[in-house]
């Protein structure tokens, strides 16, 4: 429990169950990148999944929407302390996407056009718990909010789900993707708090 | 990291609306120049309200210093910039974030040699607060890194740290400030307000070949234009770092 703030009585919201820790509810969509925002069209984009031997496997837009597309609605929570509650997406499965795939590795590199990268343990990928996203409320998703295509893990605060995601890299062990490295926590459970080192 | 108890010692009008205070914390470790810190607002029955604002003060100081712009229907800036006094108390977290930064080496010590990398502010309103520290610092330190700075206002009285800006960019030589005044402008002003245009801010950047280091921070509106408009213009992405504070995307 905080300290009291002398004359903040806040503007809350009577009884946010749902709400991590330390989070506020806002109705608009914030934007958090390190730069600026890439323009990645349809044609160019590709998804690549490449496990710890070497091996590829490539989807193209058109590979990827040929696929089983599911709907996701679904809380998201930001590390800047905003919460969107009940947001709806869809997208491929991360479990359709490894379907097939030999790995042994238990980490991920999840990686962007535009450089950006982030690490996930391959266990928080799977089990319905991941997508890659290409709608947001019904609509193509934004280059803002990482259109065509943005990694969706809404488990985890929201600089996991990387957007204008390009691929997925498997790592025997775990390493800092770009905003780790850059101050903020390796797994990033917002119902622990894990914001920063 | 954790909360620490900060005590406001010092609040002071920048403009109207706008209000710097200095928050006293024990044990503050210092910041670079660019971080920010989460303040924890806690109302008497335990509700709490987290938001992130920059650091305003050099690094050069151990002193931390933020400036708040207050949004009419927020929950926290008008808090802090009409309600609380000197001597009540804020929870702080921080200093944190290792990207939009600026450093006056070009390692991570003091010692790997002078950061001589020229480097472009642009900043937007209230975003004028993160690079108002690298200016600080720039200008403590004696760095001689180049430094621009172009700030877009809509009017001069609501111009951030105006005088200070005119101070130093007269002291500090390696310092060149430019003004974009969108909606009016101070008296004998040589042009007419305007919106902060592609063009103006081409005429005002160090050009793409200088590889400057770029840092861009306002509301993510002002942010997407800006940085978008600089990798229309051959700017590298790799040299832009933005920080957007909010708002809502344009269509
Ligand atoms: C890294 C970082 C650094 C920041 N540094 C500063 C700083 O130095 N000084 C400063 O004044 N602010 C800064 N901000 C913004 C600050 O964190 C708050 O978002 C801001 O003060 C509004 O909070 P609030 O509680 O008053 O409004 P809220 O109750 O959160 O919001 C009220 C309404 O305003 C909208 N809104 C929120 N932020 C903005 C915005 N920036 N522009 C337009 N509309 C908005 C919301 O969507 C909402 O509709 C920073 C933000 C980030 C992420």
């Amino acid at each position: 429990m905080g300290l009291f703030s002398s004359g903040f009585s806040g503007r809350r919201r009577p009884d946010t169950p749902g709400l991590p820790p330390g989070q506020y509810l806002t109705e608009s969509f914030p934007v958090l990148s390190a730069g600026p925002t890439p323009r990645v069209t349809h044609e160019e984009w590709q998804f690549t999944i490449e496990t710890e031997d070497g091996l590829q496997h490539r989807w193209s837009w058109d590979e990827l929407m040929a696929l089983p597309i599911a709907d996701v609605t679904t809380d998201i929570h930001c590390v800047t302390s905003w919460s969107k509650f009940g947001t709806g997406w869809r997208g491929v499965s991360l479990d359709t996407l490894f379907d097939g795939i030999e790995t042994s590795a238990g980490f991920t590199m999840a990686y962007s056009y535009g450089g950006y990268t982030t690490n996930v343990p391959l266990a928080d990928l799977m089990g319905g718990k991941a997508w890659v996203a290409f709608e947001f409320d019904g609509k193509p998703l934004e280059p803002e909010h990482g259109g065509p295509a943005r990694l969706l893990v809404p488990h985890l605060y929201f600089w996991k789900s990387a957007k204008w995601v390009r691929g997925i890299r498997m790592m025997e062990n775990d390493e800092p993707g770009f905003w780790e490295q850059n101050g903020y926590h390796m797994y990033g459970d917002p119902w622990r708090e894990q914001r920063y080192w | 990291m954790t909360w620490a108890p900060g005590r406001i010692t010092e609040a002071w009008t920048e403009t109207p609306g706008t209000r710097s205070l200095v928050i006293d914390i024990p044990h503050w470790p210092g910041h670079i120049a660019g971080q920010h810190v989460d303040v924890r607002l806690t109302a008497e029955d335990g509700y709490t309200a987290v938001r992130s604002y920059s650091i305003a003060s050099s690094s050069t100081s151990k002193r931390l210093e933020i400036t708040v712009d207050k949004l009419a229907d927020g929950e926290v800036s008008p808090y802090l910039v009409d309600v609380a006094e000197v001597g009540d108390m804020v929870e702080i977290r921080g200093p944190a974030g290792g990207w939009f930064i600026w450093r006056q080496h070009a390692g991570a010590r003091a010692g790997d040699g002078e950061n001589m990398r020229p480097v472009q502010l642009i900043g937007g309103g209230s975003g004028i607060v993160p690079l108002m520290s690298m200016i600080r610092s720039h200008g403590d330190a004696h760095s001689a890194a180049p430094f621009r700075l172009l700030y877009s206002v809509r009017t001069p009285e609501r111009a951030l740290f105006r005088d200070e800006l005119v101070r130093r960019a007269a002291e500090d030589a390696p310092l060149e400030v430019t003004w974009n005044f969108s909606r009016a402008t101070p008296a004998g002003w040589p042009t007419p307000p305007e919106r902060l245009d592609r063009e103006h801010v081409m005429a005002s950047v160090f050009a793409p070949a200088e590889r400057a280091a770029v840092y861009v921070c306002g509301s993510t509106p002002f942010v997407e234009t800006v940085a978008n408009w600089l990798v229309d213009a051959g700017y590298d992405a790799a040299d832009i770092k933005t920080e957007r504070f909010g708002g809502v995307v344009p269509a």
